[in-house]
Formats: structure tokens, C-alpha cells, sequence
């Protein structure tokens, strides 16, 4: 399962970004790309994420870059930040990161 | 890093291995699927090997290494495993058991060590078929030394584009090689991901660049991405590589030539110098250099296949993530826990006392509150201390094994209760006494196959071990089908001994106990497991001094069941307070059944009998049997115990309810004392006495009998 919460200029993510939702999420993310030049993602409410949801985020970044948006990505949750961790991607984003008390 | 306490690990891991490997081994031919049970064995052989050569312990890598390559052939199912080549594989295990011994005491092989070693290793080359040759060398890879090049591996993968509808995630490739060794370095290449409306977020297009620093070999690495070696490009570069086998690398991937080249400079595997070298050389060159020997074999796998690699992945995952979840503590830690704790347990009893004596509520409920917690702290550092019975359960199969074979009888072995915990001081104390049970009962409790035929018995003799909880206590019975105790020849050979008096009337209890006596036996014949008379009365002893009892029931022709009673634990228990006389007793309250007033239910005072709704039990005074001066009060209470199957009351002047009771030992100079099983200190700082159940309710039912209340 996979929600989207607009609030503001802040996308919300909600529960697994994952093969079973890379789909969804790519034509849901690139549609609010296109309609808030001013978007920002919160990933605070990742719970899975795959290899499969990093391509769908990195293509979204790349997409903003190509609009000449900067849409940062934040609240990086844990499971968000072990498999950036794990895949070492965090320059690769360029987001800032926060780092877990008990990393 | 103090290298004295990594090769105590290596020692301690190396040792649980062992243990898995043997129980692998014991269970295999049970099993109907053994594939896991030989991933098990092949796994404790091949991580002794690796952590060995961390070491530089030779010997240990060049025999691991000759079990791995039958193993491997083994599990590779070219080769059946049969009884003897179980037999011939823990052999193995023990020498394994026996050359960790001699890493432990810092010493040089024993020479006869090194002579079963050769002698085994002899014996492995017929199993090994045409990979003989490699056996003599150490396996190169595993060596610690550095012969130049970068001592840790290269792998470059690029993942099949359809590796997420296969069901596969390359982070799970990542997250298994970081449990392999050392990730030194990783990159992930993303620039595949394409832009716009080409991404099919359904696609992979990662590839990865990797350097780990690890001691497992060539073949390991390779097995971690044989599910998608079909349509990946994966190429592993070993430790010592000379840097063109690292050009070859750039040369063979030319579309991402200069950020690979960046990227094996950043991770220090060649130097800025070399890469200007390859890319001049491959401008002039025309032909591109094959490096034939570091692609990955190509092998077809059907889909089939594919799956249950996947859920063999997924319990390598599993088995590294159970793991991690377990913390190793030193036994010492737990002990001055477990001893902090008992203090606490009593200094929260006195605060207690203190607002009960105040009388002010609300310090009353803050000591109820506090020593609500301080229970369950008690319960949790207890609980920390229990053990699965199991583990020395598992220890009789290979026993059971090797005596059933030396004596030439077939037994099998039948474990229950494995999940049943007790303290892990008792699990320690209680294993060699159970080590000569079940000897004895294979040695002189199971009839030999021709008399088993004779008697109508099955060919095979079965031996089962069962523990289980009852009434505070742990029960663990050792049962055997075999001939039973011979009544007749017991009590004529403690006629022979002057162990009782000629023409005594002796109840079977009585008869059966007398095998605990010290040098009695009544085996015909001695063999070297038993029948000597040594042994069952040390059973007795170590049993006693764990505050157990042992008993036994056999039936002549069908079986015996030699069954031990042993406290749940040695330190805390729940305590149910008694005053006689204004002295405190206290009455483990896991045997207290309930409580009555002595009056209604007196049935005879000149037998001591009291009877419980037409059960007549009987009952003892404690102010008899302690010969405390003083008056009855007018009404006496009866606090009925249980021991075993065993009821009892015991008569006492006031019940004062309960309490946590901290076991401390009573002196040397009340050793043997009876009726009394230690002592405690109450919250008001007085020594209160704890009663010992099993004894006072033996002494109640004996003197049913007897008629003479004493406490010799």
C-alpha cells in the first residue's frame, strides 16, 4: 500500500515504495511534479522501500532537475535512510540528511 | 583489537558451528527433505575454514577444506550420504572438536592429533573423486598474505533489466555480501536510469561497483549471484589481481569507461597513473583483450529453479538477521545480576514493612507499586538465566549412536519437551548425571537384540528423554523398554552387601532406590561403559545438590522410567509465610496447594491423617517435629503441600501470606540438617527459615507407616 498526501507545497508518502507500487507512484509523483513547481517530498512515511522505489525517486529528481525544479526531498525515514545507506546513494540525491539518534 | 579475545570468539562461534554440524549429521537420516541439514554442515565446515585462515591456523584450514570438498560434492548431490559416510563425517567433527582443544591451550598439535588428522584425511580422498589434487594446498584465497594488488575483492555487477518481475531485489544481493565481509567500498550506477517517459519503473538499471574485504572464496561469491548469472554482467576480480585484470574490467564495459575508471581509482584499486595507461592502450589496440577465466560461468537455470534459489536466499537473510538479535552475555554478568537483583528483592521487602508499619496510604502504594516492578525485574533477570533443555537433550543422539553401535544393539532415541527451560547452572550440573542414566539404561536396561526377538519385543530398543514442568519443579525422565529392574537379584545382592536385614519387607521404591547405593551392581558382567557400581550413587550426589530428587519406576520384562525432580531455579522464589511459635517459616509457594483450618477436617490426631474432602492425607506439626516448647493455640491451621504425586499438610499456628523469598544457603554447620532447605531475610531484617517440601512430606507419608514422628 502507497498514499499520497498533498498538503501545502509537501507531498506526503505513506507505507511501501515498492515493485508492487513503482508503477503507481511514478505516474502519481510526475503528476504532482508537473502541477507544483514549489513541490517538496516527505519521506517520512516510507516504511519499505526497494531498489525498484530508489529508480522511481531518482527519476523524479531527475525529471525536477530537467524543469529546473529543485524539489528536495526530507524527513528521510529509517528504513528510507538504510537503504540509501546500503546502495550508498545519499550524494547521488544531494539531499540533506538527517541522521538517526541511534544510527 | 586484542587478538587473544577475536580468537575467543572465533573459538565460541566455531564450537556453536560444531554443534550444528553434529546435530545436522544426527538428524539427517530422519529427515525426508536433508538438503537444509547438508547446507547446515557444508555451511559449519566452510566458516571454520574462513575463520581459521583469519588465524593463520593451517591445519585446521587444510582439513576443513578436505570435509568441504566432500561436503560440497555431497550437496552438490553427486555424491549419496550414506551411514558410513555420516560415521566417517563426525569422526571429522570430533577431530574439528579436538584441534579447536589444542588453539585454545596455545599448544602445538599433539602428535596424535596430527596422526588422526592425516588418518581422516586419508580416509576423505575416496569420496572426493576427481578434485583430489587440490586437497594438500591451503586454498590460496583463504590466505591471510598480501602478494600485491588490493587484498580485497572487486566485484562489478550489472543486474538483468528483469530482475524485479523475477521477484529479485539487487539490495538484497547488498545487504547478503555485507554479511560476507567488509563492504570497503560501494557505488551504485544510476546514470541507466533513463529520463523522461523511457523509464519503466518495472526495470532495473542498476549496476554496482563494489570492493569487499573478505575471507570466503571465489566459488561463495560467485554461488551469492548464480540466480541471475544468466542475463547479468558479473565479474569478480580476486584479492592480489594484477592491475590490467582491472583495465580489463574498464575495456570490457566501454560505455561507462571513464566513470568505472574514477570510480576503481576512488576505491584505490589502481592508480590515476595506470588508468591514463589502459585508456592510451586501448586507443591504439585494436583487438580487445579476453579475460576468459573472471567471467561467471554461463549456466542455464529453469525457472523452477530460479524459485527455490530465491527462498534459499531469503533463509541465508533470515538466518544472518536471527543472529544479529542475539546479545552474548558472560554467565558471570548474569550471576551478579541475578545476586544484585535478590538484594533488591529484600531491601524492597523491608521498605514495605516500613509503610506497612507507618501506616501512611500513599507510602503504602508507592512500596506496593515499587515491588510490583521489582517482580517482574526478579522474573526477567531469572528468565535470563533459563535454558532450552534441548541443547543437552541433542548431545545424547551422537551418545546414543556411538554406545548403541559398541554394544551392538539397535536403539533409537526419542526426545521430548526439548523447549523446556530450567536454570542454566542446573542444565550444566545435570548433564553428566543423565549422561550415566542413559548409559546405564543402554547398557543393562536394554536386552540384547536375541533376547528382545526371544521376548516378542521389537528388534529396536527405544530410549526416550522428556522433561517438562510440574508444580515448581522440572521433571526429566529417561525411559528405556529394555528388561526392567530385577527385583529378586537387587534385594539378594543387598542381602550380600548387609544393606538390609534378611527377610525385610521392602516396598518396590525401597528395592529400586537401592541401585543408588555407592558400589552396588548387580551386572553379571562389567563393560566399559558400566556395571562397575561406580556411578549411580554419584547420580544420587550431584541430584541431592541441586535440592532434587530422583526416583524410579520399572516393571520387570517392559521398561524402566528413571525420573528427576529438580527445582525450577537455585536463587528466587515465590514464598508463602508461616509463624510458629512467633518464628517465621517460609513454604516455597509453588508447592502450597491450599490452606485450612485444622479443626474440621481433623480425621485422627493419634494418626496424624486429616481428610480432605475424602481424601485422607497426612499431616505433620511443625511444632512436633522442630520440638518447640510452648502451647497449641485454640484454632491450628493447615497449609497442604504437594511433592511430586505426594500430598501433605503441615500444621502451623498462623498464615501470614506472601512472599519473595531470597534462597540463602544455610551454613556448613547446618549441612545436614532435615526439613529445612535454607534460609531468608525478611523486610524487618529477621532470618526466616525455609522449609524443606520434599523431605517433610517423605517424613509425613513414612510415618503413616512407621508411626514414629523423628527427624534423624
Amino acid at each position: 500500500m502507497i498514499t499520497f498526501e498533498h498538503n501545502q507545497h509537501t507531498l506526503r508518502l505513506w507505507g511501501d515504495l515498492t515493485i508492487y507500487h513503482a508503477a503507481e507512484a511514478r505516474s502519481r509523483l510526475g503528476e504532482e511534479l508537473a502541477r507544483d513547481p514549489e513541490l517538496e517530498v516527505d519521506l517520512s512515511g516510507i516504511e519499505e522501500l526497494d531498489t525498484s522505489g530508489v529508480q522511481v525517486l531518482l527519476w523524479l529528481k531527475a525529471e525536477a532537475r530537467a524543469q529546473g525544479q529543485s524539489l528536495p526531498f526530507t524527513s528521510h525515514s529509517p528504513a528510507v535512510l538504510e537503504v540509501f545507506d546500503q546502495l550508498n546513494l545519499a550524494a547521488a540525491f544531494g539531499d540533506t540528511l538527517l541522521i538517526a539518534p541511534n544510527a | 583489537m586484542d587478538m587473544d579475545q577475536v580468537k575467543q570468539t572465533f573459538i565460541i562461534e566455531a564450537r556453536e558451528l560444531l554443534a550444528s554440524m553434529e546435530e545436522a549429521l544426527l538428524t539427517l537420516e530422519d529427515q525426508t527433505d536433508p538438503s537444509e541439514s547438508i547446507n547446515a554442515i557444508f555451511r559449519a565446515v566452510h566458516t571454520i575454514k574462513g575463520s581459521a585462515g583469519l588465524f593463520g591456523l593451517d591445519p585446521i584450514v587444510r582439513f576443513a577444506h578436505s570435509v568441504e570438498s566432500v561436503m560440497d560434492r555431497v550437496r552438490s548431490g553427486r555424491l549419496p550420504l550414506g551411514p558410513e559416510l555420516i560415521g566417517l563425517f563426525l569422526e571429522c567433527h570430533d577431530h574439528l572438536v579436538a584441534k579447536l582443544a589444542t588453539v585454545l591451550e596455545n599448544a602445538p598439535e599433539h602428535p596424535d592429533c596430527q596422526k588422526e588428522g592425516e588418518r581422516l584425511m586419508t580416509s576423505l580422498i575416496p569420496w572426493l573423486g576427481a578434485s583430489i589434487a587440490t586437497i594438500p594446498s591451503v586454498h590460496p584465497e583463504v590466505s591471510p598474505r598480501r602478494e600485491g594488488g588490493k587484498d580485497y575483492w572487486h566485484i562489478s555487477v550489472r543486474f538483468p533489466p528483469s530482475m524485479f518481475q523475477n521477484g529479485m531485489d539487487p539490495l538484497s544481493f547488498v545487504r547478503y555480501l555485507r554479511t560476507l565481509g567488509q563492504m570497503v567500498s560501494l557505488h551504485s550506477l544510476l546514470e541507466r536510469v533513463p529520463t523522461g517517459d523511457a523509464f519503466d519503473p518495472e526495470l532495473c538499471y542498476l549496476g554496482l561497483e563494489m570492493d569487499l574485504e573478505t575471507d570466503v572464496d571465489r566459488k561463495t561469491l560467485e554461488g551469492v549471484f548464480e540466480f541471475i548469472q544468466d542475463d547479468s554482467r558479473i565479474r569478480i576480480i580476486p584479492p592480489h589481481s594484477k592491475v590490467e585484470e582491472y583495465l580489463s574490467l574498464i575495456q570490457a564495459l566501454p560505455e561507462e569507461e571513464h566513470h568505472l575508471g574514477e570510480i576503481l581509482v576512488a576505491g584505490g584499486c589502481i592508480t590515476p597513473h595506470d588508468l591514463e595507461m589502459a585508456l592510451q592502450t586501448q586507443r591504439t589496440e585494436d583487438s580487445q583483450r579476453m579475460i576468459g577465466t573472471i567471467f561467471v560461468e554461463d549456466q542455464s537455470v529453469p525457472s523452477p529453479v530460479v524459485v527455490a534459489a530465491l527462498e534459499k536466499q531469503k533463509r541465508f537473510q533470515d538466518k544472518a538477521v536471527n543472529e544479529m538479535r542475539v546479545v552474548k552475555v558472560a554467565a558471570e554478568k548474569l550471576d551478579n545480576l541475578v545476586n544484585l537483583v535478590g538484594e533488591l528483592v529484600i531491601a524492597g521487602a523491608s521498605a514495605q514493612a516500613l509503610a506497612n508499619q507507618a501506616k501512611e496510604p500513599r507510602l503504602v502504594e508507592a512500596t506496593a507499586t515499587f515491588n510490583k516492578l521489582v517482580e517482574e525485574i526478579r522474573d526477567n533477570a531469572l528468565s535470563l538465566r533459563m535454558v532450552q533443555i534441548g541443547e543437552t537433550f541433542s548431545r545424547f543422539r551422537r551418545i546414543v549412536r556411538d554406545v548403541s553401535r559398541d554394544l551392538g544393539k539397535e536403539i533409537e532415541l526419542e526426545i521430548q519437551g526439548a523447549e523446556t527451560e530450567l536454570d542454566k547452572t542446573i542444565v550444566e550440573k545435570i548433564a553428566d548425571p543423565l549422561m550415566h542414566i542413559v548409559r546405564n539404561s543402554m547398557d543393562h536396561g536394554i536386552e540384547p537384540t536375541e533376547v528382545r526377538l526371544a521376548r516378542g519385543k521389537p528388534v529396536t530398543g527405544s530410549l526416550s528423554l522428556n522433561a517438562y514442568h510440574e508444580s515448581g519443579s522440572i521433571v526429566i525422565e529417561v525411559a528405556d523398554d529394555g528388561g526392567g529392574l530385577d527385583r529378586s537379584r537387587i534385594l539378594a545382592k543387598a542381602m550380600e552387601k548387609g544393606l538390609v536385614a534378611a527377610g525385610a519387607d521392602l516396598s518396590d521404591a525401597e528395592v529400586h532406590a537401592m541401585i543408588f547405593e555407592p558400589g552396588f551392581s548387580t551386572a553379571e558382567s562389567v563393560s566399559n561403559l558400566s556395571g562397575r557400581g561406580v556411578g549411580m550413587d554419584v547420580v544420587r550426589r550431584n541430584i541431592d545438590a541441586l535440592r532434587g530428587t530422583v526416583e524410579i519406576e520399572s516393571y520387570e520384562g517392559s521398561g524402566t522410567t528413571i525420573r528427576i525432580r529438580l527445582p525450577l531455579t537455585l536463587a528466587i522464589i515465590d514464598g508463602f509465610r508461616v509463624e510458629v511459635e512467633g518464628t517465621c517459616y517460609v513454604i516455597p509457594l509453588d508447592t502450597v496447594i491450599e490452606c485450612l483450618d485444622l479443626g474440621p477436617f481433623l480425621e485422627s490426631e493419634e494418626n496424624h491423617l486429616i481428610n480432605l474432602r475424602g481424601e485422607v492425607l497426612p499431616f505433620l506439626r511443625l511444632r512436633e517435629i522442630f520440638a518447640l516448647s510452648g502451647t497449641k493455640p485454640s484454632k491450628e491451621r493447615v497449609v497442604v503441600i504437594q511433592y511430586g504425586e505426594v500430598r501433605a499438610g503441615i500444621v502451623v499456628d498462623k498464615l501470614l501470606g506472601e512472599f519473595q523469598t531470597v534462597i540463602k544457603p544455610l551454613g556448613e554447620l547446618f549441612r545436614n540438617l532435615k526439613g529445612l532447605g535454607g534460609s531468608t531475610i525478611l523486610g524487618t531484617g529477621e532470618v526466616a527459615l525455609i522449609l524443606d517440601v520434599p523431605q517433610l512430606v517423605n517424613l509425613a507419608s513414612q510415618r503413616t507407616r512407621t508411626r514414629t514422628p523423628i527427624l534423624s
